[in-house]
Formats: C-alpha cells, structure tokens, sequence
C-alpha cells in the first residue's frame, strides 16, 4: 500500500448525504477480476449528467472529495475504493462513512477524514466559491487546511490505523508476525466447531 | 458485571490483544462467492501464500450468475450451452472455480443442488451455529446473526487476509440493543419489522454497533423471520446484528448436514446456553419498539430509511426539519418519479422480484404462494420468483409452490442474487418500477434507472396481484 502521510490537492464538492457504494461504483462494473481500471464506473449513472460535479471542468484534476454524511454506505465492495483511488483521489472528507467502506479505505490508501457537518458544508462552501483552492490534508498531525479559506480543523483516527497508513504497511504481513499465536488458538478451538471438508 | 451476547463471541475469539491494536479475531468460517475474491486470491499468489484453512472455507455461485437456462449438476460454463453469455461474467465464474481448486477450497457451482445465495446455504447446511465468528465479502452477512454468530460483512483487503490467516484485526464494536416486545399484528412480517426499525434508527444509526435484536416480538420469530431481520442490520449502518440462540435456534440446527451430532451436539448446546447476554450486563444504545404498532411498511425513497407504513402517503420533503434529509426526500421523489401525498396504495409497479437473502428462503415463498394460490398476476405485471437455493428450489417443488406460481403467471427460476442487485441478467430497465422482498432501494440497484420499493414477500403477491402496490387484506 502506498504511504499517506500529508496529501495537498484541490477538492471536489459533493453535496449529497447517504452516497452508498452501488452509486460509487454500480453492480455492473463489479464484473472484473482486477484490481485496476475501474475509475471508469467511479459515479458513473450521475456522470451521464452533463452537470454532475464530477464533469464540471473547474474541478478536473481535484484528489479530495468533500461529501454529505454517511459516504459509502451499503454494499461491501472493495471496488468502491479502487474505483475512487483510480480516478486519482487519495482522500474523502465526510462527516460520517459506512464502517465497511472506512475500513476497506484504510487497507488500499485511501484517507477517510471525519468532520463536523458544519466544517464539511465550510469547506464545500470555500471550494464552491473558488475552486483552486487548494487543501492539506494531513496525517501525522491529524489536521484539515483550507488556507485561503482560514479554516483548519483536527480530524481523530486511532493511532494503529494513523501508523498503518503513515508507513503504507501491509496488514497481512504484521498479522503473520504473530502466526504462532494463531496456531496455538487453533489447539484450543472446541472438537464441535463445523468444518466446510 | 455481565456480558453481552456480541461480547461473549468476541472475547472468545480473541487471538491476541495488545495496548493501542485492534484485536486479532480468529474466523471460524469464512465464506466466499466470486465477485469480491478474485483479487484477494491474486494477492494470495503474489505473495506466495496459501490459504490457511480451506477447511473453514466454502464459496459458492451467486451474485454473477443467470437464474434461467440452470439444466443440472454440471451445467457448462463454456460452449454453446452455457447459460452465461456474458463472457466477462464467465471470466469472473471461471476465476473462481480456477482459484478453488488451487486453493484447496469447497465450491459450490452452478446448478449444484447445495448452489444458492451465500447467505441462504451457510444456515441451510448447518455450517452457521451460535457463538460462530464468519465472514464474508458481502456486506448481508449480518444474516448469519439470526443462528447467534458473531457475523459480519469485510472488503477483498480483508477477504485476503482471512485467506491467508484465518483472522481478521479488529477493533471492539459497540453494543446497541433493538428490543421488540408485543405481538406483531396479523398480516405483519419480519420483513416490515426490519423495515420499521431501519425507518426509526436511520441508514446511518448502527454505525460503529453490532445490533442485537431482543424481546418476545424477536423471540416468536421463526429462524427464516430472524434471518430476515439480522440480514438489514447493515441497512441501519450496522455491520452485525444478533439473535440469542434458543429452543428455536436448536431445533433449527439439529440433524443438518453440517450440525454436531452425537455427543458432540450435546457439548454444543452446552456451550450455546452460555451465549445469551446476561441480565446484568449493560448495552452501549437501546431502543424499544413496540410490535403490537406495527403495519406492513414500504419503501417511497432511494435508501431503505426512507420507509413509510402502505397505509400512508408519499411524503412531502418540506415535511422534514433536517435540511439534509430534506435535500435527499427530494432527489428522492424526482429519482422515483412520485409526487407528495400519493397515496403509497396508488402506486403502480411494472415487475415484482421476490427472493434474494432477505427473502429467499422456503418460508418465504410459501407466504408468497399462499396469496397467489387461485389468483393471477396482473397484465401490467412480470414476477419473478427466485429460490435462494436450489435446495430451496427443490423443497419448493416437492410443495407444489412452483405450480401455484406458475399457474399465476410469474416465472419460477433458479437459485442466485437475482434482480436483487442488477449485475446479472435480471434486471430493471431505466424508468421500470418494481415491488422487491430485496433490501436495497439505492438509485439504479436492479438495474440503471430502475425504482425500486422494498416489500415483505406477502406484499410483494398481493402487488403482483393488483398491480399496484397493495397487502393480502385488501384482495
């Protein structure tokens, strides 16, 4: 995974609250075997409209989505992610985000930031009214800026998750760190637990 | 002080704990279907690993297969005769099959008679037992909760890392308590109890909990009810929700293929009577509902929140103090294409879906045959009726329900997610309406541009019925 320690971009207002995950990526594009590639279904029914923010040339290039409360919730696709990370952005600012969707966020580097409504709608708000505003978001000291806007806000994420992301590590690795812990659990599972063989 | 039941699993499942780490959580059974996987077995083999326990593994067909043209066992995936014809969603079949035998892994494929939605099988073979943890890259296993497991929804990310550990880090959820006291009205389903607390909490209101579900409402449930009901726990944002194993829960499970037998069934149950929460344990968040108010509800909106009584009207979003929930009833409405104050009885639907894992089970299609017995589906209409299993399929048949659906003029199919999510052949077209038993009401879920209205089996016949959205008493 690739390191988060402090991303600076331009953002992309999305003033819409409940944005599950079959709106960030429909069921249709869940058909491909890869990993990559599915920037192309990022919104992609809202994208048809000519109006969408996603179209609007002043916001071409931008790397933070600024959205409603409950971003992602729904369905557990990863895609969702990947869809969102493919179309270049490496951070979500929200107020609140469906657990799936934060924690698959987390495993592929993407930065779900929690915000206060009000600070979220501020920051809609400043990127609205000029949209080269430029953001920092920034991890090792858990702040949101918006400079030219005078707003900057601290964000909470729990060390383990902060550390994670800071070193781009892989969970898989660290968790087989501990391999003889889980064989010595496996020796202490009850004889009647189900097996699938 | 006492324990939760959602405590009790997760304390007993603790691999290590350490200061400032979430828990490492053993998974007892891990279940997989082929569209989250594929890329969790390319990390697999990128990194030369292997999967720790395919004996607590089993994958199944569901989400990306047809539901017409299933001949048998054995039925080609290839060729002229394969009933998928699109070759993307054989590739993504393939990659399944591919990977489970590298894997070592059990698969369950297409017109196997134990093939079905994930979350129907898991109960179906007994491989779902109280004070389980499972796991499943689909966000509806909270379902599995109905048996007592401690289950819930993960990413590929995640799927990979249970493949390649058979554990999961995980931080502590809070616990929330849904207590259902009183009777449910005759006419009234699991299905519109679930519907009414998701209306109460909001899509949003679980978020960070697991659910448990309490009370004499909950406890009279039969297994199919409270399968339905933990299956939209993550509808009200929550990742798990939980029914206490009980004389219900035991009589569900005995003699299944996968159930302890012997004296092993005994230190089972044992073991099961120590899983409901103690008395003197204490939830972070409760709420109460009183069953006796209960009405079938339905959906108007485009999240499964916005759900009304089939009594009332479409709602007015000036109606709503939060500027939020206002600016959302209203893309709502324009998305629905319905006005303010149309009675939800008025409105008129062009397909009606009954399966999926909320409502795919026997049961389910026996309430759903039960009001199409001697009646017919109206012109205006096209119903699908999709088992959740081809073991349900098959139970269905030996009922004769396949005959009283079929004399209706609905399609009887075989066993996948179906038109529950619009990413195989069954569909919505733009602007189609429909009455679903699914548990998603999102923009474009069955389909691009389709409008969907969340229903009980029940409501979903007597919809089919009439043509518009109705309950049985008012054939």
């Amino acid at each position: 995974m690739e390191p988060f320690v402090t991303h600076v971009g331009r953002a992309v207002p999305l003033r819409r609250s409940n944005v599950d995950t079959d709106q960030i990526i429909p069921a249709e594009y869940l058909k491909q075997v890869s990993r990559t590639g599915f920037g192309k279904g990022l919104f992609a029914a809202w994208r048809e409209d000519p109006s969408f923010v996603l179209n609007q040339p002043q916001y071409e290039g931008a790397t933070i989505l600024v959205a409603g409360k409950d971003f992602g919730t729904g369905s557990s696709r990863e895609h969702a992610v990947w869809a969102l990370t493919d179309y270049g952005f490496r951070a979500v600012i929200a107020p609140r985000f469906g657990d799936i969707f934060r924690g698959n966020s987390t495993k592929a580097g993407l930065l779900p930031v929690v915000l206060p409504e009000a600070t979220v709608a501020a920051l809609q708000d400043a990127v609205e009214a000029e949209p080269a505003t430029e953001l920092v978001v920034d991890l090792d000291n858990r702040v949101v800026t918006a400079e030219a806007a005078g707003i900057e806000a601290s964000f909470d994420i729990d060390d383990y998750t902060r550390w994670r992301l800071l070193e781009g590590l892989d969970d898989i690795g660290l968790t087989l760190r501990h391999v003889d812990d889980i064989t010595a659990f496996e020796h202490s599972r009850p004889a009647f637990l189900p097996v699938t063989a | 002080m006492g324990r939760t039941l959602a405590e009790k699993i997760w304390d007993a499942h603790v691999v290590r704990s350490a200061e400032g780490e979430p828990d490492l959580l053993y998974i007892d059974l891990h279940l997989l279907h082929e569209v989250t996987s594929p890329q969790a077995f390319d990390g697999l083999r990128a990194a030369n690993r292997k999967v720790r326990r395919p004996d607590l593994t089993i994958a199944t067909e569901d989400h990306n297969v047809p539901t017409t043209g299933i001949t048998g066992p054995g039925v080609p995936l290839t060729g002229p005769d394969s009933p998928v014809t699109d070759p993307v969603s054989r590739t993504q079949v393939e990659a399944l099959r591919k990977n489970c035998a590298e894997f070592g892994v059990r698969l369950h494929p297409m017109g196997d008679a134990d093939q079905g939605i994930v979350h129907v099988i898991g109960p179906q073979l007994g491989l779902t037992q109280p004070g389980l943890t499972i796991v499943c890259g689909d966000s509806h296993t909270s379902t599995h909760g109905a048996l007592g497991a401690l289950a819930f929804g993960i990413g590929t990310s995640e799927v990979e890392h249970v493949l390649a550990t058979q554990t999961l880090p995980q931080a502590r959820p809070k616990t929330m308590a849904i207590t259902v006291d009183g009777m449910l009205p005759e006419g009234v389903t699991a299905k519109d109890l679930i519907l009414a607390i998701i209306a109460k909490i909001g899509t949003g209101g679980g978020q960070g909990y697991v659910l448990e579900y309490r009370g004499s409402a909950i406890r009279s449930l039969t297994m199919a009810g409270r399968l339905t009901v933990c299956n939209m726990s993550i509808e009200a944002g929550a990742r798990a929700g939980l029914v206490a194993p009980d004389e219900v829960t035991f009589a569900y499970l005995e003699g299944r293929p996968h159930a302890p037998s012997g004296a092993a069934w005994e230190a089972a149950l044992d073991y099961w009577r120590t899983l409901p929460t103690d008395t003197d344990a204490s939830f972070d968040h409760e709420v109460v509902l009183d069953a006796a108010t209960l009405t079938p509800y339905v959906t108007w909106g485009t999240n499964p929140g916005q759900a009304l009584p089939l009594a009332s009207s479409v709602p007015d979003p000036d109606s709503f103090a939060d500027p939020a929930a206002r600016a959302a009833a209203e893309r709502a409405l324009a998305y629905m294409d319905l006005k303010p104050g149309t009675a939800l009885r008025d409105v008129a639907v062009d397909t009606v879906f009954v399966g999926s894992c909320t409502n795919g089970r026997i049961e389910d299609l026996r309430a759903a045959a039960a009001v199409l017995q001697g009646r017919h589906v109206a012109p205006s209409v096209r119903m699908l009726v999709v088992p959740g299993s081809m073991a349900v399929r098959a139970q269905a048949e030996r009922e004769g329900l396949d005959a009283i659906f079929t004399a209706a003029g609905a399609d009887w199919r075989s066993a996948g997610c179906s038109m529950c999510l619009g990413m195989n052949p069954d569909k919505l077209s733009p602007g189609e309406r429909s009455a679903s038993t699914s548990n998603r009401n999102f923009e474009g879920r069955q389909g691009k541009g389709g409008r969907t209205h969340l229903v009980s089996p029940e409501v979903a016949a007597a919809t089919a019925v009439t043509g518009h959205l109705a309950a049985p008493a008012d054939l």
